[in-house]
């Protein structure tokens, strides 16, 4: 706990902490609404999640290598997220989408090991990252650096975030995943081609997290085994703020990702990662328990 | 047709087969021991996940606190710590009977951790009406936390990893030796479940599996059994465990001890293959996995993993009911479910509704 | 009128801002065929709830036998005697209806040592003739989940039987059964209460199952006692009929 005692002799450091962990949190809460999206319309938790940001990571990381420009190849990471979320969907969701949530968990669970396995295999196992050759901010006499990249990316994130409550407001497409998320059987009835709409839905739950694994791999690194703990945090966020909700989203992502920069400072990173897993039993845990007070009606 | 026979004849011909199997094949000494392990480990999760329909990611918990209990006790005993870490375990070699000390009473040890450990995780988690996905996440979580802290703490050699003493000669093969404990090991969980599943506790997880309101509206103990059944699961992973560890040599905190992605999953996947919430589902399940994975190791050099993680998809996308699951549901009569007429014939008209 | 076996005082329940059940007073004497009926949406299978401890309760006081019920859980108070079946009938699917049977067995007084035991041969005796008794003898040894929803709404009746329970909250006994063969589950149910001596409390949508089988009546309507008394009484009563078809 040495760390604490720079952080009440320095409380400027504190404000690093706090810019660092919102800044990297909005990429959280993109990556949260995908699966609060997925879970919301089809009923799946998508452990694959973490996967998919990685994979988009990758996917960036390689377009770089090959000369594109960075912020040009993000609408590029997306689109091939797209691709191999409608290609998943086709071989492997569409036969689970209303089996039991056991089943969709361990079966998005062995897409991810799969996933895994593929990255590691092609891309290796080390960390890699992509320079976008962004300068930094030096603010309060230099007490506090502020990477221009994150502050972008947490822009690119707002504005995708954006763009999506958008398209499920106006679009009829958004309309139609609405109408699935309330009630499948009756948007069937009503004509709505559920098949299609969860097709679409899962696809653009990838193409999101593509995204925001290419913001990854900008503001920080990727691996391919880093993957879960997106995943984990997804669905705490989503657990914290309740499926459905979007501001709620976003302020759980921002505060997820401040609580995790401070956690990592105070306990040292090598507690960081189990730092956020025991906060998954945690808050599970309290759920519950608030739970366990509230009503149960049982016919 | 003589059941009971029958079933005598095939117990005794599994039962001599697997005593004679490291004498005719000594090359596979080490896989044949690592097939028991596989079947404890089904047949542990099997005990919630199948039996009760708590699907537990995490129980590798408990198959971790085992080991590294049994390593330190083993470590404790006999060594001076400071020395064995900087030596990373390269000290002179135990003598057989310190060795076996340090691993019966290591083992000894870990299954009170582990079971204690189940105990206050039950009252937490299942006593508290956790349940479902949410049950599952969050063992998910229990899983990779143990490790991520395993990773960070000094005292068990942090990420490092721990390495067990050197097996001492006298004892003759490890790979053998280690055999034999973990059949011991499967034949006593087998008998211990078939002993547990066929009387009341068995019909009491059941209950709980099918429909957990029901039994409560109906008085059962559900939390009572909940939670012993998590420490009977725990009992026997912790123990596996502890010889694990031992057997493969080194500890390591994510890969070995507690690792989720690989024996983790298997051992649910295993118990999905062969038909959970059966008896020799999981057994089946994990001999015809533990082949299947060996081969891609053989086969597949460099994509096996690849392979495994597609075999995790197919099997519980394709075939969720699994072997016995399959089996049942095509020859129902052979497992006993059928329409058996009454003595009192026409006693009431109910059956007609 | 022999004592009250269950009394249920001024209980209130809320979700929200909806209120289900509002001062709720009545009493089921012991050995009694109490009935109650009401409307969808008047609270009776939330009273229900409340009696058998799903939800606490905002007001107002449960007494089973003279102890207070509304801080116990579930299956402390399924273990004092009172039990309940549900609307949508519940059963264990995956096991026979023998095995339904005998996890049934009444639960209080279990140590660790029963947790571990085998079921004596009586154990099965008794449920072999339970399932006897409401017909489904020759079915014993079918997966429950494989029954018609009939069927399954008479194996629950006999593993309620089974738990030797003083009273039964029946939730709809009738619904969905095929009506030529309500007449003989009336005549069972009052078998149960004449031979077993079990107390019934049923509710029940079926206007002519319950005016033949209980001895007296509650009906709500909005989440409030509307009125009580004997069936007869009921069936004339102008504030029943209006309630039903919905003239207020």
């Amino acid at each position: 706990m040495d760390n604490l005692q720079i952080l009440i002799s320095a409380p400027i450091f504190s404000l690093q902490l706090l810019i660092d962990g919102i800044l990297i949190g909005s990429i959280f809460a993109l990556a949260a609404y995908g699966m609060a999206m997925v879970w919301g319309v089809m009923k799946i938790i998508n452990f694959a999640q973490g996967e998919f940001v990685i994979l988009g990571g990758f996917l960036l990381f390689s377009l770089t290598r090959v000369g594109f420009n960075p912020f040009l190849a993000i609408p590029l990471a997306a689109a091939g997220l797209f691709i191999v979320g409608w290609v998943l969907y086709h071989i492997v969701i569409v036969r689970i989408v209303e089996k039991d949530l056991f089943i969709s968990i361990l079966a998005t669970f062995g897409i991810a090991i799969l996933l895994q396995q593929l990255m590691n295999q092609v891309f290796g196992a080390d960390v890699q990252t992509v320079d976008p050759g962004l300068d930094t901010w030096f603010l309060f006499d230099n007490a506090i650096t502020v990477l221009q990249i994150k502050v972008v990316s947490f822009f690119i994130a707002v504005a995708l975030g954006i763009i999506l409550a958008l398209f499920m407001r106006k679009t009829r497409l958004g309309q139609a995943i609405r109408a699935t998320a309330q009630d499948a059987r009756s948007a069937r009835i009503l004509g709505v081609d559920t098949n299609r709409v969860y097709a679409t839905t899962f696809a653009i739950n990838a193409a999101i997290c593509g995204a925001a694994g290419a913001l990854v791999v900008m503001t920080w690194v990727i691996q391919p085994f880093a993957g879960l703990a997106y995943t984990i945090r997804s669905f705490m966020i989503v657990i914290i703020a309740g499926i459905g909700n979007v501001s709620a989203v976003i302020f759980a992502g921002l505060g997820l990702g401040a609580a995790e920069n401070f956690a990592g400072f105070l306990l040292g990173a090598e507690f960081q990662a189990a730092f956020i897993f025991s906060l998954l039993v945690v808050i599970l845990v309290w759920r519950n328990f608030k739970l366990r007070l509230q009503r149960r009606y049982l016919k | 047709m003589n059941i009971p026979g029958r079933q005598t004849l095939l117990y005794g011909i599994i039962i001599i087969a697997s005593l004679i199997a490291p004498g005719v094949m000594p090359a596979y000494q080490t896989q044949l021991a690592f097939l028991w392990l596989m079947v404890v480990f089904a047949l542990s999760w099997d005990i919630i996940g199948g039996q009760m329909g708590y699907n537990s990611f995490g129980n590798i918990v408990f198959f971790g606190l085992g080991m590294y209990a049994t390593a330190v006790v083993q470590r404790n005993m006999h060594f001076d710590i400071e020395e064995y870490v900087h030596v990373a375990g390269r000290v002179e070699t135990l003598t057989p009977v310190q060795y076996l000390e340090g691993l019966f009473l290591g083992m000894g040890l870990g299954a009170v951790i582990a079971v204690a450990a189940a105990a206050v995780l039950g009252a937490c988690i299942l006593a508290m009406g956790m349940r479902g996905q949410y049950f599952g996440i969050c063992t998910l979580g229990l899983g990779v936390a143990a490790g991520e802290l395993a990773n960070g703490w000094e005292y068990i050699g942090a990420g490092s990893g721990l390495v067990t003493p050197v097996f001492p000669d006298q004892l003759g093969e490890r790979g053998f030796f280690f055999y034999y404990i973990f059949f011991i090991l499967a034949v006593i969980a087998f008998l211990t479940l078939r002993w547990l599943y066929s009387g009341r506790f068995g019909l009491a997880i059941n209950a709980i599996r099918d429909d957990e309101d029901k039994a409560e509206a109906m008085g059962i103990h559900t939390t009572r059994h909940k939670i012993v059944a998590w420490c009977i699961s725990a009992f026997f992973l912790s123990i596996a465990g502890g010889a694990a560890g031992h057997l493969i040599g080194f500890i390591d905190p994510t890969e070995v001890a507690f690792a989720g992605p690989t024996f983790g999953v298997w051992m649910i996947l295993m118990a999905i293959l062969g038909g959970k919430g059966t008896l020799w589902g999981p057994v089946i399940g994990a001999v015809i996995f533990h082949v299947t994975q060996e081969f891609f190791w053989t086969y597949l050099f460099g994509w096996q993993r690849v392979a495994l993680g597609a075999l995790i998809v197919c099997i519980v996308v394709f075939f969720p009911m699994g072997i016995m699951g399959w089996m049942r549901e095509r020859w129902p009569e052979r497992f006993g479910y059928r329409v058996e007429k009454s003595q009192a014939a026409g006693a009431s008209g109910g059956g007609e509704l | 009128m022999s004592e009250q076996q269950l009394m249920v005082e001024k209980v209130s329940k809320r979700f929200g801002g909806v209120v289900a059940n509002e001062n709720i007073t009545l009493s089921v004497p012991t050995g009694s065929i109490i009935g109650l009926i009401g409307p969808n949406g008047s609270g009776k299978t939330t009273l229900f709830n409340s009696i058998v401890g799903y939800h606490p309760v905002e007001e107002g006081s449960i007494r089973f036998e003279g102890q207070e019920l509304t801080s116990m859980r579930v299956q402390t108070i399924a273990r004092l005697g009172l039990l309940r079946t549900f609307q949508q009938t519940r059963i264990y699917g995956q096991m026979t209806c023998v095995e339904n049977m005998q996890i049934s067995v009444p639960h209080n007084n279990e140590g660790i040592r029963t947790m571990f035991s085998k079921y004596p041969h009586e154990v099965t005796e008794k449920a072999e003739s339970l399932l006897e008794f409401v017909g489904l003898f020759e079915k014993r040894y079918l997966m429950a989940g494989d029954l018609s929803f009939g069927q399954q709404k008479l194996l629950e009746f006999a593993m309620a039987l089974m738990n030797e329970p003083k009273m039964l909250l029946l939730d709809e006994p009738t619904a969905g059964i095929n009506p030529t063969l309500i007449n003989g589950l009336i005549e069972r149910l009052k078998r149960t209460n004449a031979d077993l001596g079990i107390t019934l409390f049923v509710i029940e949508h079926n206007m002519r199952a319950i005016m033949n089988l209980a001895e007296h009546i509650y009906c709500l309507a909005h989440g409030q006692l509307l009125t009580s008394g004997p069936p007869e009484q009921i069936q004339k009563d102008q504030k029943v009929i209006d309630a039903y078809l919905g003239a207020e």
